[in-house]
């Protein structure tokens, strides 16, 4: 890895920093955490490829009834990396690449608390995918599905130690991040960024951070327990020994359910920030809309054994955790009804973001209301393991967070890139997602409730020419939304290339990350501004008139360009550094010893990794460590 | 939130508020380790139960443990002081300290193996290997990150003036050392209770 | 249950705020408090304390917690919010896992 390597001023550069911004080594030894979106961003698309793949080869098997285009064997891995790709490598990165991207411009920091941690939590993820596909090679992956419940995934074989292992290395991404953001929110905001003038994505991403923090480690101890039944002989869900799987269930599922909220608020953040914008109007109801979230966070640990109805819990049980269930309809309506009344009244463009948006809305209240029916025990029990279940989240994390997520890339991407995304071919996007989306999954929710089974590798032919009619129009939707898919990349390519140059605030934006150049230097803000209000930009861009109605100041619209860059003020940013990559690729032989019980493989994982640790720890810095007089990043 | 926004933060130092987040995770790791244990107390598929345990032995171990408490605290106290040589002594003798008790884990399981306690032979032989084994990790990464702070302070890379260092160590150390309280109480005495009367 | 106990008692504590951490013999002492809890805690495996021995024993526990995590911790001198992070992290892994527990014995009873 010889690249030139020129010495910056003050102390001598360490051997293996990049200084420069161009070429690959300036993006794996990168702490910016701009970059590190970006970086979440592609590896996010190429992960949903593959996911997308793997939803088409079962959307063909299933097209017809009785088919066999593929072997339940490989159908079986099919649904099981799909679930696995979707949730832990798509959707929970794709919230990543916002948070990095957004968070420090959101709150006025130049960057996250830890850069090097952030770095580290990227190649862990990247890693961790990695792991979890090579294993398509080592003798075929994961097909005991993506909740893996025990004892089954315990048998070698469901090829679950992958699974194990690649999710335990996904969790240690997850966490870092999550102590990496909720240290940057508390301790690094602007001056006058109080907590109520956080923007509502800030919010989202505080609680999603903290369920995270409290969830993911209760899904490590029960991987960790899968995996030893499963390698080393442990006996934790054997029932020939006294070991109970509903352990199993309960771990997973007290992990599972905070899990579907750290996948949608995320996405209700993206939602709430883009409404306002193309609304023209400030959010509806802002301390209801971020306590609702605190809520939907908090209530959402309580009510986890509701995926376990069918399972052997008590009639008590079932009761409680059924009317917690319902009580999360409260904070959501909320949220809902407060978009509403976002949009109402308002001067409304109807962008592709906002259209995204307003998707979102829509398609989620749809998957909110099946949630609801699922609360109910006795329907719970008769939809259990069926079509409508798959429905019903699909409702939720296709319509919901993928919805939320795409109206962010539209949204946003001037901003990281300086140039528009095209609205027409945008537009067209919209439309068949919308309508891919509703065909693929709408007529589920019937073929569920006619008895459809989930996970299984052949449409029985009993069921009837009703339920194959509405596979197959599933199987159309999938094409559709396939083609619709061709048309993001495209625009998303050609824009990249071509795009209309945006300017620094293509949309009249109220938030803080508008207020700095498009796209923003490596430092974010030449002067950290000081915020007096909620939606600081709007106000500095608008006065109101005796009937409220904004008028532009004259002097207002100061975007943070040239004009004052510098005045003398040091600016401390963190420096580049490679120890994180080397560091996160001893996770690697650690993992496949993990997986196939060998200790050489393990100890040299570890050695590695402890290696790369002292390395990352004696690295010098640039400007002097951390202690030295010149402290804190935030301190201005 | 009264210690809130002081202008541009809390005014808090970045690493230690990380560590006390990070810790505070760590109750819902250890949790779910405690809880399998007390679900899996009496399901011992026929071998040996909590009444293998030597608490007399295990009361020596937990008492090592929490007095490297007092070491790591001293070692603070004398990285704030200034006094380094007096750091580096009272680190070693934490990190000394954590090396017995991890010693003595060696020896209860080698005494277990003998008995016919093994991972394999029951849910209850899992989770009570699993419990002590995880909080043995943490306490093993503890010593090396004792070793590492002691051979950091010899290099000169940890100076007089950088106790948040010492102290950031000492959180993990000390961490480690209440959720041992727990476990020592939880784990070992409380069970013993029944097999007693 | 932690909690109350580290609101009512810092009084003297705080007196010498601002970073005013313990002296060592203080430290030395808090030790020798410590390992006398213990001993106490490890009579219960000798003597008998009938239906005491529990409750002793969880009192003995939380002390013993509260100590190390006050002093040797600095959460006494430090601020109120590295306190509030320990004590929600356990009360929550109490809350949690004492349901997930119940959810087993609730259904034992059927």
């Amino acid at each position: 890895m010889a690249m030139t390597t020129t010495p910056t001023t003050g102390a001598p550069t360490p051997r293996f920093r990049p200084s420069s911004r161009e070429g690959i080594l300036s993006w794996i030894g990168t702490t910016d955490h701009k970059r590190i979106g970006i970086m979440y961003f592609w590896t996010v698309l190429v992960f949903f490829a593959f996911g997308g793949t793997q939803s088409g080869l079962i959307r063909a098997q299933l097209a017809q009834a009785e088919q066999s285009l593929i072997t339940a064997e490989i159908y079986n891995q099919m649904f099981t990396m799909h679930g696995i790709t979707m949730v832990f490598l798509v959707v929970m990165p794709f919230a990543a690449a916002f948070f990095n991207y957004l968070l420090p411009l959101m709150i006025g920091a130049r960057d996250v608390a830890f850069p090097r941690l952030n770095a580290f939590s990227y190649w862990f993820y990247l890693f961790g995918g990695v792991f979890l596909y090579s294993s398509f090679l080592l003798g075929g992956a994961p097909n005991g599905s993506w909740v893996g419940y025990a004892p089954l995934s315990a048998n070698a074989v469901s090829n679950m130690a992958f699974y194990a292992v690649g999710l335990q290395i996904l969790g240690v991404s997850s966490l870092a991040s999550a102590i990496n953001f909720i240290t940057t929110i508390l301790n690094m905001r602007a001056p006058g960024m109080t907590f109520m003038r956080m923007p509502i994505m800030v919010w989202m991403t505080l609680v999603t951070s903290f369920l995270l923090l409290f969830a993911v480690p209760i899904i490590a101890v029960a991987l960790f327990m899968l995996q030893f039944d499963a390698v080393f002989g442990a006996q934790f869900f054997q029932p020939a020994s006294g070991g109970d799987p509903l352990l199993y269930q309960h771990l997973f599922w007290l992990f599972g359910h905070p899990e579907v909220y750290i996948m949608i608020l995320p996405a209700m953040g993206v939602v709430s920030e883009v409404m306002p914008v193309f609304s023209r109007k400030p959010l509806f109801g802002y301390a209801a809309m971020a306590f609702a979230g605190a809520a939907i966070g908090f209530i959402g640990f309580g009510v986890w054994a509701h995926h376990m109805f069918t399972s052997a819990i008590g009639p008590v049980p079932r009761a409680a955790f059924s009317v917690a269930t319902m009580f999360i309809a409260v904070p959501t309506g909320i949220k809902i009804f407060n978009w509403v009344f976002t949009m109402w009244g308002g001067k409304i463009r109807f962008t592709t973001a906002m259209l995204f948006s307003v998707g979102f809305v829509s398609m989620f209240t749809i998957g909110g209301l099946s949630g609801v029916m699922h609360a109910v025990v006795p329907h719970n029990a008769q939809q259990h393991d069926t079509y409508f279940v798959v429905a019903h989240f699909h409702y939720v994390l296709f319509g919901g967070a993928l919805f939320g997520f795409i109206s962010g890339v539209y949204y946003w991407f001037p901003k990281v890139t300086g140039k528009l995304m095209d609205e027409k071919l945008g537009k067209l996007h919209f439309w068949t997602w919308l309508l891919g989306f509703n065909l693929t999954f709408g007529p589920m929710h019937l073929s569920g409730l006619l008895g459809q089974p989930r996970r299984t590798a052949v449409l029985p032919e009993e069921l009837g020419g009703t339920v194959e009619l509405y596979n197959l129009l599933s199987s159309l939707g999938f094409v559709v939304l396939f083609g619709s898919a061709l048309v993001f990349l495209y625009n998303l390519i050609r824009s990249l290339r071509r795009g209309e140059v945006s300017g620094d605030d293509p949309w009249d934006a109220r938030t803080l990350e508008w207020m700095t150049a498009t796209p923003p230097k490596p430092h974010n803000f030449d002067e950290i501004p000081t915020i007096t209000a909620r939606d600081e930009f709007w106000h500095r861009k608008y006065a109101e008139d005796e009937q409220h109605v904004p008028v532009p100041v004259p002097a207002g619209a100061s975007v943070d360009t040239d004009e004052h860059a510098g005045h003398g003020e040091h600016i401390h940013m963190p420096d580049a550094s490679v120890w994180p990559f080397i560091h996160t690729m001893g996770v690697l032989p650690l993992g496949y010893g993990l997986v196939y019980a060998n200790w050489w493989l393990i100890g040299a994982g570890v050695v590695w990794m402890v290696a790369g640790f002292f390395g990352w720890i004696i690295e010098p810095l640039a400007e002097g460590d951390d202690d030295e007089p010149a402290t804190a990043l935030a301190a201005h | 939130m009264s210690v809130a926004t002081h202008e541009t933060s809390m005014g808090l130092d970045h690493r230690k508020l990380a560590m006390w987040i990070f810790l505070a995770s760590e109750f819902l790791f250890f949790g779910a380790f405690v809880s399998a244990y007390l679900l899996y107390l009496d399901t011992t598929n026929r071998g040996p139960g909590v009444e293998i345990f030597d608490i007399p032995f295990t009361s020596v171990s937990s008492f090592v443990l929490l007095m490297s408490s007092l070491t790591m605290v001293l070692a603070h106290n004398s990285h704030v002081r200034g006094d380094m040589r007096g750091m580096r002594l009272w680190i070693l003798a934490t990190a000394g300290q954590g090396m017995v008790f991890l010693g003595g884990q060696v020896y209860e399981f080698t005494v277990f193996f003998r008995e016919g306690l093994d991972l394999t032979q029951s849910p209850f032989a899992s989770s009570f290997f699993f419990l002590t084994g995880f909080h043995g990790a943490h306490v093993f990464i503890g010593v090396l990150i004792l070793l590492g702070l002691y051979s950091l302070s010899l290099t000169g890379k940890v100076k007089v003036g950088q106790d948040v260092k010492t102290e950031m160590v000492g959180l993990y150390w000390h961490f480690v050392d209440i959720i041992w309280v727990i476990i020592f109480t939880v784990v070992y005495l409380i069970p013993e209770l029944r097999v007693g009367g | 249950m932690a909690d109350t106990t580290q609101a009512g008692a810092p009084a003297e504590a705080e007196g010498g705020a601002d970073g005013h951490h313990p002296t060592q013999q203080e430290y030395i002492r808090i030790a020798v408090v410590l390992a006398i809890l213990t001993a106490l805690e490890v009579s219960t495996y000798y003597f008998e304390f009938g239906r005491a021995a529990l409750p002793l024993l969880i009192v003995l526990m939380a002390i013993k917690f509260v100590m190390v995590a006050g002093f040797f911790m600095h959460l006494r001198f430090d601020t109120k919010l590295f306190g509030r992070f320990l004590y929600t992290g356990l009360a929550w892994a109490v809350v949690l896992y004492t349901l997930t527990l119940l959810v087993f014995v609730v259904d034992a009873n059927q």
